[in-house]
């Protein structure tokens, strides 16, 4: 079987008083191709953090990361992007002067007709007309601002599509939308998906469920299972940790 | 426009104004300090100034949809000229103007064009002025360009200025004034510069909102690479009922040196007047977020600036 992503030992360290302080503990995780797999757990377990790992943002302490064969974990950010990684920022910045019809041809890497632009703006729910024109700098909402992230990331049409809590600052009503195009991307079976969320909703399209908690992996597998792990802690007064 | 130009002048040319051939309409080229070719329109009247270097273009009331081109270029080292243009915009027109100077030296004198114009523009009119200066050529000698625009408005006017400098500009004193005298008037400028080397640019902009219920809207974008240093001083006069914003935004990279001082004055009760300034280096997350779509740092660096200027 041929692996997407694959970590082995993973670690992630920052200086502290006088010590390290470990953020990610030897982590080892494959995600195949096509498949969906969400991350999960408590807020400051790492999972941000593993993220920007694996796009390149954050150099791994140690360990190692291949991508469909090829060890990338010494490879930058560009690099990693052009071997088909891509990363939906949790905070996107602004760009004065860039609107967004310029940002989702940056993330194509090609011209695109107005018709495409329109498309990938319609798959997280906004009004294409109203935003394709628009500078992508502080008129714009933070769930606006959000959205338009991720239409990059559609644009860009990587082979492994990282999403950093993407339903973070988005209205209900965009939420669904949003969840139908993972939905959709899935069922294409042409890009693999890293997501991480706290929302049941898109936990449950996941094919697989990685829990992180204190920087280790602390529950791996299918959403049914972990669901029912991570409400069973709830109900009991318990955390993420204690599963 | 005549195809016999040099290469040279034809590329600065195009790259002052777009014209690649002669254009439709009203135009006058000037070139190493002559008026070189010129013609007016049924609407717009180009007439040469007999008593200083410059013409008068004189737009007939009603005159809508129409352009005037009216590009200058130097290509002589040591040259040092002088214009004074004056713009009578009649009524109910809309009308725009591209203007432009381009500096090519290859000599090690110095080549300087002072334009000055002047706008009277009449009631209900809109002009739009389109001004792009560049610089360019290996010599020694600087390429200084130092205009000066003046634009005065009556009852509901409006001027829209789009003004640029797009490189190769060894110094530059700008001074804008406007006059909103009219109620109704509006004035819409927006200023772009970009500077590197040991490039100076200096750009003092008043706005004065005379008339009822006038507005203006300044922005200002510019970018100091390398040694070069930049200073903008735009001031909002508020005298009546009025509206008026400045923000002045810059990049600095390097050891590029920006001063920006916006002033507003407001001198009635009903005068509602914003300022807004921020220079900072490109913000490392715009970098980041361009590199996780494929681009270098030095791509994605230049991507940035290219829409900040845009």
């Amino acid at each position: 079987m041929k692996f997407m992503l694959e970590l082995r030992d993973l670690c992630f360290s920052v200086p502290g008083d006088g010590k390290r302080i470990d953020i990610l503990n030897h982590i080892d995780l494959t995600v195949p191709d096509g498949k969906l797999v969400v991350i999960t757990g408590p807020n400051g377990s790492g999972k941000s953090t593993l993220a920007r790992v694996i796009m390149g943002i954050e150099p791994a302490t140690s360990g190692e990361i291949w991508l469909d064969g090829e060890r990338i974990d010494g490879l930058n950010v560009t690099e990693r992007a052009r071997r088909g990684i891509s990363y939906g920022f949790q905070q996107p910045p602004r760009f004065k002067g860039m609107k967004v019809s310029d940002l989702l041809e940056c993330a194509a890497g090609k011209q695109i007709s107005r018709e495409d632009a329109c498309h990938y703006l319609a798959q997280v729910g906004l009004c294409s007309q109203e935003y394709i024109d628009r500078d992508v700098d502080a008129s714009l909402s933070g769930g606006e601002l959000k959205r338009i992230e991720i239409a990059t990331i559609l644009a860009r049409n990587a082979e492994l599509m990282i999403f950093d809590e993407p339903e973070a600052g988005i209205d209900l009503w965009s939420f669904g939308r949003l969840t139908e195009t993972f939905q959709q991307i899935h069922r294409r079976g042409t890009a693999s998906m890293i997501i991480i969320s706290h929302q049941e909703r898109i936990i449950r399209l996941a094919d697989e469920v990685v829990l992180i908690s204190g920087g280790r992996v602390t529950g791996h597998g299918p959403a049914s299972e972990l669901l029912e792990q991570i409400e069973s802690a709830g109900q009991s007064g318990g955390c993420a940790d204690c599963l | 426009m005549s195809e016999h130009y040099s290469e040279t002048v034809s590329a600065m040319l195009e790259k002052i104004s777009g014209l690649k051939s002669t254009p439709d309409g009203a135009y006058n080229f000037r070139l190493d300090g002559k008026g070189e070719e010129r013609k007016s329109s049924d609407h717009i009247k180009i007439t040469p100034k007999t008593d200083k270097p410059g013409i008068d273009i004189r737009v007939a009331d009603g005159t809508v949809n129409e352009k005037a081109f009216i590009p200058v270029v130097l290509t002589k080292s040591g040259l040092e000229d002088l214009v004074y243009n004056d713009f009578f915009i009649g009524e109910n027109c809309d009308v725009t103007i591209i203007a432009g100077c381009g500096i090519h030296n290859c000599g090690c004198e110095d080549s300087k064009h002072n334009g000055i114009h002047t706008f009277y523009v009449g009631k209900s009119s809109k002009v739009s002025y389109v001004e792009v200066h560049y610089g360019a050529g290996d010599g020694t000698g600087g390429r200084i360009l130092n205009p000066q625009t003046i634009v005065y408005l009556q009852e509901g006017a409006t001027v829209v200025m789009d003004t640029s400098q797009i490189g190769g500009v060894d110094s530059t004193k700008r001074y804008t004034k406007v006059v909103a005298e009219g109620d109704h008037s509006e004035v819409m400028l927006t200023e772009k510069l970009m500077t590197h080397g040991d490039q100076t640019a200096n750009s003092d902009v008043d706005i004065i909102l005379n008339g009822h219920d006038t507005k203006a809207r300044v922005i200002s974008r510019s970018v100091a690479k390398e040694n070069s240093r930049q200073v903008f001083h735009p001031n909002v006069e508020g005298n009546n009922l009025c509206f008026g914003h400045v923000q002045c935004d810059s990049i600095i990279m390097d050891n590029g040196r920006v001063q920006s001082i916006p002033a507003i004055t407001a001198n009635h009760v009903d005068a509602s007047l914003i300022h807004e300034a921020a220079i900072g280096k490109i913000a490392g997350d715009q970098i980041l977020k361009l590199e996780t779509l494929g681009f270098t740092a030095e791509e994605a660096e230049e991507r940035i600036l290219q829409g900040f200027l845009k």
